[in-house]
């Protein structure tokens, strides 16, 4: 329907030329500049609010989702669309949380009726900045070895433990967490998906300082937590890791998408300057820097195809694996290649390449190794057998 | 502009193509053709032209199915995984993309099949359509050809050659022709190529051509050649990219099947880890290929960069599919009695056929501003 969709476009385009602050047009995307919203949320600017207010008001802070939970109820093309045109007019996303990216989705899929009423809301309005609380000290690679356990108290789960990587942790309102609900069982299938409040008595965070300077994973420690029973546990209890499966999943999409070169802000060549002034002596730095282009485009193109796959009912499967892997390694080389073509200016902190560089080193970690990945392809889209 | 995933038409035609493909030109095809010495199978060539394959890019008023670059892409991928060999690439995708622009009445022949052509452009061992420097020198009505052309594709069993020569000087100084292969004082020679396919070295000695023979306008050479020159990349993109896919399948089989050490060859990590990381790199190239046949089909004159993408990551991802493949099967890989040798050598050609990875590469990066 290409009539309706540019019909769309032009709808869009207006709305975001009347409604985007002026002074939030085309500023940088950094940790000073995101809304991450929550209870706790200080806007940076009565420009943020505004701009968050106006987009949730028109659905715009998760297009996709049901318009009763706050969504836009779009359809794939026209979120592309929107994108688009918010690229287009230099507008900043209104609001980036985890509820939008991870537990939304699992709500969407696997939720109550209740817990969808309780929780999408809060999300799509930027009330509520949730968290997740996956890994921990024993539990990396294998996830499904987690030890944090709720134990049945009749009318709560007492929760005991700890988890680690928690990202922002220490400024969520909620986590979401895989605990141990039977002790019994074989491992994957001792697990649920719970919900807790970090305001529960008994929660407490210590952000782990990284390589970058920056902060961004806390350790959380679970001490006698009591959590009430209503809602808590999101799809059968003791069948949480099929969620976390399938949240992953959305993960690995996610981490893999931030790299491809259609998809991120600032182009390989914005980023690395005048070739012929800083890499011109220098065939080496060039030649990597075209292959690197020549992969970015191909793979951000792959995402497209990808989206397509899924919107299209054939599902993409255990294969967005390959684009957990292909993405992150691909930034990697992009942040290696951009702070090998500025050389030295950009070794000090204040240029702000390194943290980006330092960071990128995690996007093969985090969300399942690179090796996990291709574990992942090897065997389950290529069959290759286990002995 | 359609989505990168086939639709239900390219998926019925893919299939079909498929199932003629297996059955009709298997790798072990190509061997029989290496070993009685024929660059292709003219039997073959009528089927897949009465199957349509031939007029794939021509329209239906010169005989042509006219199913435009996505489709051609998908028939030369298929013919890529069997690494079935025919002038489907010179003839019915570079020569009709070009004579199709410039409304030739000779397309007719093309979509019968009846017409071979190829495409005479190189004259170094690397592709530089703009360094050309045959001479087309003017004589009365028409001009005299005098130089030499190397690695023309289908270059000996051609019909007619489309040849690029320098009728004048600067920008404006090439001209397209379109001429009859036996015609006088044009000699050609047949390479022993790796591939075991036909290409040959060209000498025209004062070869007669006349206004009636140029393709496009006089002077306006490179601009006649690019619709022919982008198809022709694209679906040898696809082509590569079906290659890839093909010896991959290979490959996966024999690791599923081979035991050392008292397990499945395939149950090893750092194997596994190999064909995983092989897996992303033709998926990420097969993406480039769909999307180049779209642009071709939507917006042509926009489509150099989508082509060039295609075509590098392609040559990339057939590099390093053969490699691996040879090197998982061990030993075996290495005997000419296996098929991996037929993949590689066939990517070898496909790497630096209408433009190697660093021409293309380079055409994506300044389209990039790098």
């Amino acid at each position: 329907m290409p009539d309706t969709l540019e019909d769309f476009r032009a709808e869009i385009a207006e709305w975001i030329a009347e409604n985007l602050p002026g002074e939030l047009r085309g500023q940088p995307r950094n940790e000073d500049t995101i809304c991450w919203g929550g209870r706790n949320w200080k806007f940076r600017s009565e420009a943020q609010k505004d701009w968050l207010e106006r987009c949730h008001a028109r659905g715009l802070t998760c297009p996709r989702w049901p318009v009763d939970y706050g969504g836009g109820g779009m359809s794939r093309d026209e979120e592309k669309t929107l994108r688009a045109e918010m690229a287009r007019a230099g507008a900043p996303s209104p609001l980036d949380s985890f509820g939008i990216w991870m537990l939304g989705p699992a709500l969407l899929k696997f939720g109550t009726d209740e817990q969808k009423a309780e929780h999408l809301p809060e999300i799509t309005a930027g009330r509520i900045r949730w968290c997740q609380g996956y890994s921990e000290p024993g539990a990396g690679s294998d996830l499904a070895n987690v030890q944090t356990r709720a134990e049945d108290m009749g009318d709560h789960w007492l929760v005991n433990g700890q988890k680690i990587w928690t990202s922002y942790a220490d400024k969520a309102d909620k986590i979401f967490a895989l605990v141990r609900t039977d002790r019994d069982a074989p491992k994957h299938l001792g697990i649920s998906f719970m919900l807790i409040d970090m305001e529960t008595p008994g929660v407490t965070t210590r952000p782990i300082r990284l390589i970058s300077g920056a902060s961004p994973f806390c350790e959380t420690f679970f001490d006698n937590v009591k959590v009430p029973k209503e809602g808590a546990i999101v799809g059968e209890m003791n069948r949480g890791w099929d969620v976390a499966k399938y949240l992953l999943t959305h993960e690995r999409e996610m981490i893999g998408g931030g790299s491809g070169g259609l998809t991120t802000g600032a182009t390989l060549s914005e980023m690395i300057g005048d070739m012929d002034m800083v890499a011109g002596a220098d065939p080496v730095i060039r030649a990597q820097a075209m292959e690197l282009e020549v992969d970015s485009l191909a793979f951000g193109l792959t995402m497209e195809r990808y989206k397509d796959m899924a919107e299209s009912g054939a599902g993409v499967g255990h294969a967005s694996a390959m684009l957990k892997y292909y993405g992150t390694e691909l930034n990697k080389r992009r942040q290696e290649i951009i702070m090998s073509a500025r050389g030295s200016e950009a070794l000090d902190w204040g240029e702000g390449l390194a943290a980006p560089w330092l960071r990128s080193k995690a996007n093969s970690i985090e969300g399942g190794t690179s090796e996990v990945m291709l574990d992942i392809i090897s065997k389950r889209v290529l069959e290759l057998p286990s002995k | 502009m359609e989505r990168l995933v086939d639709t239900e038409d390219e998926v019925m035609l893919r299939d079909a193509a498929r199932g003629f493909l297996d059955e009709n030109a298997p790798v072990s095809a190509l061997r029989a053709n290496r070993d009685a010495g024929q660059a292709f199978d003219p039997g073959l060539w009528r089927e897949m032209a009465q199957m349509g394959w031939a007029g794939v890019l021509i329209g239906e008023d010169h005989g042509g199915a006219d199913m435009g670059h996505r489709a051609a892409g998908i028939l030369a991928e298929e013919m890529g995984r069997t690494l079935a060999a025919s002038p489907f690439l010179s003839s019915a995708v570079i020569a009709a993309s070009a004579l199709r622009a410039a409304g030739s009445d000779r397309l007719g022949q093309i979509a019968e099949g009846a017409a071979l052509y190829a495409l005479a452009v190189d004259e170094g061992p690397k592709h530089a359509p703009d360094l050309t420097a045959m001479e087309a020198r003017p004589e009365g009505n028409g001009f005299r050809l005098k130089g030499r052309k190397v690695f023309v594709a289908d270059g000996a069993s051609a019909d007619r050659v489309l040849v690029l020569a320098c009728s004048g000087e600067g920008d404006e100084g090439l001209t397209l022709f379109d001429i009859d292969a036996g015609r006088a004082g044009l000699s050609r020679k047949g390479a022993d190529s790796i591939d075991a396919r036909d290409f040959a070295t060209l000498e025209f000695e004062d070869v007669e051509a006349t206004g009636e023979d140029v393709v496009g306008e006089v002077g306006g050479g490179l601009a006649a050649l690019a619709p022919g020159l982008r198809a022709g990349q694209a679906a040898l993109a696809a082509e590569l990219s079906g290659l890839s896919a093909g010896i991959s399948a290979v490959t996966l089989g024999y690791l599923k099947e081979r035991k050392q050490f008292d397990r499945t060859i395939g149950s090893f990590q750092a194997l596994q880890h190999r064909a995983a990381h092989l897996f992303a790199e033709i998926e990420v190239t097969a993406s480039a290929v769909a999307h180049a046949g779209r642009v071709l089909d939507h917006e042509p004159e926009n489509a150099q960069l989508a082509v060039s993408l295609a075509k590098a990551r392609a040559t990339q991802t057939a590099k390093l599919a053969v490699m691996e493949g040879v090197q998982m099967h061990g030993g075996i890989g290495m005997t000419d009695d296996y098929d991996a040798g037929f993949f590689m050598k066939r990517a070898r050609v496909g790497a630096e056929w209408l433009g190697d990875y660093g021409h293309h590469a380079a055409i994506v990066a300044a389209a990039r501003r790098l």
